[in-house]
């Protein structure tokens, strides 16, 4: 009973969060919605008693790969008011794409029969009493353990290949060293500035952010004076 | 679970990463120590695969059995000679890094997978093992718009024969239930016939190892990528991934689909006549010789199916023995290739060799050697590759593969001796650079055992028929 009532929760969610994963207007709202709708497909897995796909879908998919979402789509200059320029124009030939899937579907139910042994294999993922992650690991690391290292040297392949066709050591870049940071003395300073008072006029040395001159042209120590003091006074 | 069963892959991986480790901390190059430590790994797995035991091993899908020692041994070799001819080669071009040797010595644990395989998920993981560390060697000059050409090239025509080779694993998986290549021969043997399902999908395998070996009809990106990569990528590529890919292909067709012979060896037929056709044609016209090399590599692939169409004992023989000595002979002819440098510059036409009889005459000699072994003039190395594969031609009354095979040949001695022509008969434009050391090893060791395998063949085709004796018993 109250599984049945949880599952008909988290579906109803699941299915608006998808809803609004596609039709919100703000792009972060979107990425919003899509975690909540991670959380909820992984309440689904739970339920169907699939403990360890439920904690990798959080971990991986809202861990990983929406956060990813959100800073792109944070990050990336896009106009989403002129993206969707187009949609009057668009719908009418989108309805009848979608109308076409949708009858399709239909169909597909209406000759749909499930096996007569379906009933048994659905929700029963473990096999001999262990759990599902147990089951899991054995397949993985167990049977397929000669297969799973290779995938790894795969990927450490495709790994390799970026770095190696894109990485360029260009000459001249000032990277920080931390050492240098840490070891220089006398020139950090705290002070406290009052909120909503610009630093320029309290007369706290922070020089404006010149226009960067040529490498060549700079000398060295001249930079990196002016680099530290930066630095201090944003701390 | 007999782990140790694949000690060779294992220490060869592991191998790597400390060597990846290693050379990507110190802040200086440090591609020449890399590269020396990939060869001393390539030569540790090297004798680990000689003192390799038999069977299988991961559930059945590795096995380890003599054709995999003899094969896995050829595709060593050639990862190491093509090492040593880029060691000087990438130094000059400013592309040392240390990632180069790393990928040959990832690539070649992708081939021995793929040598090993017993799985159809073993072959794909090998092929993609094998594929990705080409597509990134292929594009390593990213600087050379033709080396990113060729890359690029490679790796979008390689996807489409990765997906062509997971679709037709797939419908067979589908409609024989099992990706075990043993358990897949229980089944074709037991069936009376065979559903179609399977044979689209032993063509779809076929056609996906026939583009990973550029035999003909899918040949298209072999000019192209042997042109645009850096001369020793080619030379790598022209060897060992084509003796793993034949080895898998000899794996594939003679184990597990050997019962459904008649389906599959029409193709092969044809694709074995074509490819002959082909490489004997257009290479005529060329006036790059790595474009020349690139043909000549289809018509040699089409030589070695010749061998697995005719199929029994001897016909596979031939196939080991004929992969033996193209990887010698043509990384031979790659070394001539690596040193042809004038004034610093990579050269690549045919007639920058003019005159090298004069100007060089131990390196003229040794590709004179390569050339006339490629023609199949006896008593190189060369023509008892092509002998072998034609005797059981013969014997087993393929009279056009065997006709169209001399006639091809006939026609490739042309550009084969018109190199020759060049070398000895044509005015010199002036000496090539010094030669680097580890070149003229590659010569003399290629070029010694092209010219004097006559001597002593008993060893090379000792071995190929137990390999072939294995595989025929195990499938």
């Amino acid at each position: 009973m109250i599984a049945g009532l949880a599952f008909y929760l988290f579906a109803a969610i699941l299915i608006a969060c998808a809803t609004m994963v596609v039709t919100s207007r703000n792009p972060v709202h979107s990425v919003l919605y899509l975690i909540l709708g991670f959380f909820n497909a992984a309440g689904l897995f739970l339920l169907a008693g699939a403990e360890f796909l439920a904690m990798i879908l959080v971990i991986v998919y809202v861990g990983a790969v929406a956060v990813l979402f959100l800073f792109v789509v944070m990050m990336l200059d896009i106009d989403f008011a002129k993206m969707r320029e187009g949609f009057q124009r668009y719908a009418p030939f989108g309805a009848v794409v979608g109308g076409i899937l949708f009858l399709e579907l239909l169909m597909v139910m209406g000759t749909w029969q499930f096996s007569g042994d379906a009933a048994e294999l659905r929700l029963s993922p473990v096999p001999g009493g262990v759990s599902n992650t147990v089951a899991l690991g054995r397949v993985l690391y167990t049977d397929y353990v000669f297969l799973f290292q290779i995938a790894g040297l795969i990927l450490l392949v495709a790994m390799m290949g970026a770095i190696v066709l894109t990485l360029r050591e260009r000459p001249g870049t000032r990277r920080q060293v931390i050492e240098d940071q840490l070891a220089r003395e006398g020139k950090v300073e705290i002070l406290s500035v009052p909120s909503g008072k610009g630093i320029r006029e309290l007369g706290i040395y922070r020089p404006l952010p010149k226009p960067e001159p040529a490498p060549k042209q700079v000398s060295h120590g001249h930079g990196h004076g002016h680099d530290d003091h930066g630095h201090g006074g944003h701390h | 679970m007999e782990w140790k069963l694949a000690l060779p892959e294992i220490a060869l991986a592991i191998s790597a990463l400390i060597i990846l480790v290693a050379g990507v901390i110190p802040k200086r190059d440090t591609s020449f120590g890399v590269t020396m430590a990939s060869l001393g790994a390539l030569l540790l797995a090297g004798g680990l695969t000689l003192a390799q035991g038999e069977g299988s091993a991961f559930g059945g899908q590795y096995v380890a059995d003599s054709f995999s020692t003899f094969m896995k041994l050829l595709a060593i070799a050639g990862a190491a000679l093509g090492l040593m001819l880029a060691l000087d080669w990438n130094t000059k071009q400013g592309i040392a890094r240390f990632e180069f040797p790393i990928l040959v010595l990832l690539a070649t644990i992708g081939m021995m997978v793929m040598i090993s395989a017993n799985d159809l998920m073993a072959l794909y993981m090998g092929l993609e093992l094998l594929s990705l560390p080409l597509y990134v060697l292929a594009a390593f000059h990213r600087d050379s718009g033709r080396a990113t050409e060729a890359g690029l090239k490679y790796f979008i025509l390689g996807s489409l024969a990765s997906g062509l080779l997971l679709y037709g694993a797939s419908l067979v998986y589908g409609f024989a239930g099992t990706t075990n290549f043993d358990r897949l021969a229980d089944a074709f043997s037991a069936q009376q016939g065979i559903s179609a399902g399977v044979v689209v999908g032993i063509v779809f395998i076929i056609a996906a190892l026939c583009f990973k070996i550029s035999a003909v009809p899918f040949h298209m990106w072999t000019p192209d990528v042997y042109e645009g990569a850096p001369t020793p990528v080619t030379a790598f590529f022209a060897s060992a991934p084509k003796v793993a890919a034949v080895a898998l292909l000899t794996r594939v067709l003679a184990g597990p689909f050997g019962d459904t012979v008649a389906q599959w060896q029409q193709v092969i037929v044809l694709v074995s006549l074509l490819s002959m056709v082909m490489g004997a044609f257009a290479a005529l016209g060329q006036r790059n010789i790595k474009r020349l090399m690139a043909y000549s590599s289809i018509g040699h692939i089409g030589f070695t199916l010749m061998g697995l169409a005719v199929g029994g004992e001897s016909g596979l023989r031939g196939v080991l023995v004929y992969m033996a000595i193209y990887l010698f002979m043509n990384l031979g002819t790659f070394a001539v290739l690596v040193a042809m440098r004038r004034d610093g510059r990579a050269l690549e036409g045919i007639d920058d060799l003019a005159g090298l009889g004069r100007t060089d005459p131990g390196m003229a000699l040794a590709m004179a050697i390569f050339m006339f072994s490629m023609a199949g003039v006896p008593p190189m190395a060369g023509f008892f590759g092509k002998l072998y594969v034609l005797l059981p031609a013969i014997e087993q009354g393929f009279w056009v593969l065997a006709v169209v095979g001399v006639l091809s040949s006939v026609v490739s001695a042309y550009y084969y001796l018109r190199v020759i022509k060049v070398m000895y008969f044509d005015a010199p434009v002036g000496a090539f650079d010094a030669r680097p050391a580890a070149v003229s090893v590659v010569l003399a060791g290629t070029g010694l055992f092209t010219g004097f395998m006559f001597l002593f063949p008993a060893p090379i085709l000792a071995a190929a028929r137990s390999a072939v004796v294995a595989i025929l018993g195990a499938g």
